[in-house]
């Protein structure tokens, strides 16, 4: 930009206030002045995201609609009208009353989500605290060990960990999904992340001071302290949690399935009526995206946090 | 705490406990006694619940992989006896586990390559002076709350080969029928696209969050030097977020070789397809251990497999992002140096950790 314009309060006092503001706004646009959050988006980068907000969101409404219908008119169209039919509340019902225990499964994640949740971050707390505030031997090396471990696929271990719950009976069980998951490399890490910045050493040195124990300490010092974090971390765990498909297919089986497992017998057993099974991926979809819609701000600002933070 | 009347060792170590009692009795308590082991013991107890857990599903089956691949083990029976390496020399002969590789590659290929050119374009939009900026970023990473499971079913309606929605629209533009479930390449893309709608956003995000913390100044001696909005973008913005897209890019990696869910769930049978055009290796260590077969060895000695190959391809792919992404750093490198200390700081945390993905993948 040439230097020598006129600035926006030079404009304001000779040519009134309009003239300074339309000034403003060229100067907010100027093709070179202005990048990055400064720069204001074309219509082109408006119509970009419409199009990428309405594809993550069709495949959805899409199921939705299918859900609304009946098999005999999803089978005549194959491309749904944009508006949805009334049959919803049949349609979950019938899922309700088909030979797969949906409500059971409903219940099931409900359990396996909210258990793991909880004691992820209490214990990814609990460590944070320690690794990030308590002096031991051996603590630098922990912790690499522990971000170390988040580099290894989970999945290499399927079958030995299979042997393991099947010779302690859990095969078919919850607490097989739920003791795997109850700790994890990444909550520690992001807990120890959190505290070496959000907790003064101050706070803690009072309340030893006060005559509080260790735990004592961390309960009411550290852990309030460390709630943000915990918060989120804690969505991020349901999430997964909630999704969470290959280990609880093999270990659950039929017999005793979360959602994700009971929709694929959903769809392997009524594979011609997609009312039905999309009926079901609703039902198995709702809780987490009314979860989004209240939490949706922070699940974002996590990721971004995370991504620069570690 | 009277400072005068503390011993001297106490006052160094700050005791749990005030030392009221030790003063008065000249000797170590019971209750300080307590106190002290709690101070010493209390950070490996708080500790202790990740290794323990760890040792026992994590750590264990990963060296118990090892020797159960080395043996005859049926699901049932267990061991049968060390078998030395012919679970190996059998997986590499099956001609399935060829094909399961192929496939893995390919849908690996397909999703992660356009996913992360795309993440980084609405990351682009994303980092603008948007109206509603929340809006936006909730609604790209919308999918990703969507179970995998979910997703595949509603892709497998959408691209199903005679009442697809995709197949109708693209009868009505006149394009023939594409065979989504008949032909391996198309099986891929569509299970690609499936990935790819549940990561893309997410990504974008982890991108944006880079690309904020791009310092302005390098902007600003860019216009300097007469650097327009493309030249910025490509000798600036894309150097800058090298280490970032490197993560992305191994995350992907170790995801996009273990997938499962989607193609298990592309058909109902689960199988991967009547000839196998999308069967993918965890699929297809399922199927060894799981299957008819029940053989847990060959299943074990396919995790193993499949363990090296990530490994490789993780290593191999943090080396051809660095040459990518350094391509034309020289403006770029000049100015890393000037970055504030703390931004600095920040690009290591970001390198040093950042499982978010694989956490999100795996789990």
């Amino acid at each position: 930009m040439s230097s020598n314009e006129p600035s926006v309060a030079m404009i304001e006092q000779t040519a009134g206030k309009r003239a300074a503001r339309a000034a403003a706004r060229r100067r907010a646009r100027g093709s070179h002045r202005g990048f990055g959050p400064d720069r204001r988006p074309g219509p082109v980068g408006y119509v970009f995201l419409i199009a990428a907000v309405l594809i993550s969101a069709y495949p959805l409404y899409f199921a939705f609609l299918l859900a609304t219908s009946n098999a005999a008119e999803i089978a005549k169209h194959p491309i749904p009208s944009l508006l949805p039919k009334g049959e919803l509340v049949d349609n979950i019902t019938r899922v309700v009353n088909s030979g797969i225990d949906l409500r059971g499964a409903f219940i099931n994640s409900l359990i396996v989500s909210g258990v793991v949740s909880v004691s992820v971050v209490f214990f990814s707390t609990l460590a944070g605290y320690a690794f990030s505030k308590l002096r031991f031997r051996g603590r630098d090396g922990l912790l690499t060990f522990v971000i170390a471990t988040m580099a290894v696929p989970a999945q290499l271990g399927v079958v030995p960990l299979f042997i393991v719950m099947a010779r302690l009976g859990w095969t078919g069980q919850l607490i097989a999904v739920i003791v795997p998951a109850m700790v994890s490399a990444f909550g520690v890490f992001w807990m120890t992340q959190y505290i070496r910045d959000a907790l003064p050493y101050e706070l803690i040195e009072a309340a030893r001071v006060d005559g509080a124990s260790m735990f004592r300490t961390f309960w009411s010092v550290a852990l309030p302290a460390a709630r943000p974090a915990a918060s989120m971390l804690a969505l991020f765990t349901f999430v997964g949690s909630w999704t969470n498909f290959f280990w609880p297919f093999i270990v659950l089986g039929a017999k005793n399935p979360t959602l994700p497992v009971a929709l694929q017998l959903l769809q392997a057993s009524y594979f011609k009526d997609y009312s039905l099974i999309m009926a079901g991926v609703v039902v198995a979809t709702v809780p987490l995206l009314i979860l989004f819609v209240f939490a949706g701000r922070q699940l974002v600002s996590g990721i971004m946090q995370g991504a620069v933070k570690g | 705490m009277t400072p005068a009347a503390t011993p001297l060792k106490a006052s160094r170590e700050p005791a749990p406990n005030p030392p009221t009692r030790t003063q008065r009795r000249g000797s170590m308590s019971r209750r300080d006694k307590l106190g002290r082991l709690d101070f010493v013991v209390s950070p490996y107890l708080y500790i202790a619940p990740f290794f323990v857990v760890f040792a026992i599903t994590g750590l264990y089956p990963l060296l118990y992989t090892a020797w159960v691949s080395f043996h005859k083990w049926h699901l049932i029976g267990g061991d049968q006896g060390f078998t030395g390496v012919d679970n190996y020399v059998n997986v590499l002969q099956q001609p399935n586990f060829w094909i399961a590789l192929r496939n893995t590659f390919s849908i690996f290929l397909l999703s992660s390559v356009p996913q992360i050119i795309l993440a980084i374009l609405i990351a682009y939009v994303l980092h603008t002076n948007l109206r509603a900026k929340t809006f936006w970023r909730m609604g790209v990473l919308l999918p990703y709350v969507v179970a995998p499971v979910a997703v595949s079913i509603i892709f497998s309606k959408l691209f199903a080969d005679q009442s697809g929605m995709v197949n109708a629209i693209l009868g009505q533009v006149g394009i023939g029928p594409i065979g989504w479930h008949a032909s391996a390449f198309w099986s891929h893309i569509a299970i690609a696209n499936m990935v790819n709608f549940r990561w893309t956003g997410y990504n974008a995000l982890i991108i944006l969050a880079a690309m904020q913390a791009i310092p302005r100044e390098l902007y600003e001696a860019a216009t300097v030097d007469g650097a327009g909005r493309m030249r910025q973008f490509w000798s600036v913005t894309i150097p800058q977020l090298r280490s970032t897209i490197m993560f992305v890019v191994i995350n992907s990696t170790i995801g996009g070789l273990q997938i499962f869910d989607e193609p298990r769930m592309f058909d109902t049978m689960g199988n991967g397809g009547a000839d196998n055009q999308w069967l993918t290796l965890t699929m297809y260590l399922y199927q060894l251990g799981w299957g008819p077969q029940k053989s847990f060895g060959r299943a074990s000695a396919v995790a193993w497999i499949l363990f090296l190959i990530i490994l490789l391809f993780a290593s191999l792919s943090f080396l051809l992002t660095r040459r990518i992404a350094s391509s034309g750093t020289d403006p770029a490198r000049s100015g890393r140096r000037r970055r504030p200390r703390r931004a600095q700081h920040r690009t290591a945390a970001r390198r040093a950790g950042n499982s978010r993905v694989q956490e999100g993948a795996l789990s």
